[in-house]
């Protein structure tokens, strides 16, 4: 499957770029990130700890163990830091 | 339920008479504005608000929701800011209308209890020295389970 992956805040900053789309076969959300990790060190210094770290599918926020089955749209993101 | 996510400035007086006068059957009306504070020590030059257009308004407008389902509302507004912004400028606003001043009160603490670590918005502050990136602090988390227990 093709899937948008945003990145926000300092995770965009650590990944180098807002979004990019990627075929992957990840079923879920962490498989992806065990995915970027292994694709290039950026990826293994921004998600070095996903407990720091949120993730929302389709513009929900769920959890990194998340089926990823039928998204379009990934983000990851530290915590937000809203009002 | 008025969601608003915008970089411009928005007018907190002439916000708060127009839901004043835009709800029906209210008996109390409650609005809190959140500003951008200097800091200690290095003053602040700027306050970048960055988000996730799309899910921002969505996030929104749940938890305007939730509130909703939850207390008898008339009306709710949540109005929140992107982009630079300076010391004193206004962030954001919430107004809640409902008959009786409890659940006005109740509802708009609710919202800005999830709105600040629900919504996606980042701060970062810049200063002459140093740009950093806000901390989420572990008690705006903790503020959310006390709506959890009196579900």
């Amino acid at each position: 499957m093709t899937l948008e992956v945003l990145y926000f805040a300092w995770l965009r900053e650590r990944v180098g770029e807002p979004r990019e789309r990627i075929e992957t076969n990840a079923e879920t959300a962490a498989d992806l990130v065990k995915e970027l990790i292994a694709k290039d060190e950026r990826y293994a210094l921004a998600f070095a700890d996903t407990s720091s770290l949120r993730v929302a599918i389709d513009q929900e926020l769920t959890d990194f163990d998340a089926p990823l089955a039928g998204a379009r749209e990934v983000a990851f993101f530290p915590p937000m830091t809203g009002g | 339920m008025d969601i608003r996510v915008q970089e411009a400035p928005f007018n907190f007086g002439a916000e708060a008479q127009a839901f004043s006068e835009a709800q029906d059957g209210a008996g109390a009306i409650v609005t809190f504005t959140g500003l951008v504070r200097d800091l200690p020590g290095a003053p602040l030059d700027v306050m970048e608000i960055e988000h996730y257009p799309g899910m921002t308004e969505k996030a929104l407008a749940k938890i305007a929701q939730d509130a909703d389902a939850r207390w008898e509302l008339t009306g709710s507004l949540i109005i929140h800011r992107y982009g630079p912004l300076r010391p004193g400028d206004q962030i954001m606003m919430v107004a809640t209308a409902s008959k009786h001043r409890k659940d006005a009160f109740e509802a708009a603490e609710f919202l800005m209890d999830f709105l600040k670590s629900r919504a996606p918005f980042w701060k970062r502050e810049v200063t002459a020295e140093n740009k950093a990136w806000v901390d989420s602090k572990a008690e705006d988390e903790d503020a959310l389970s006390r709506w959890d227990q009196n579900q």
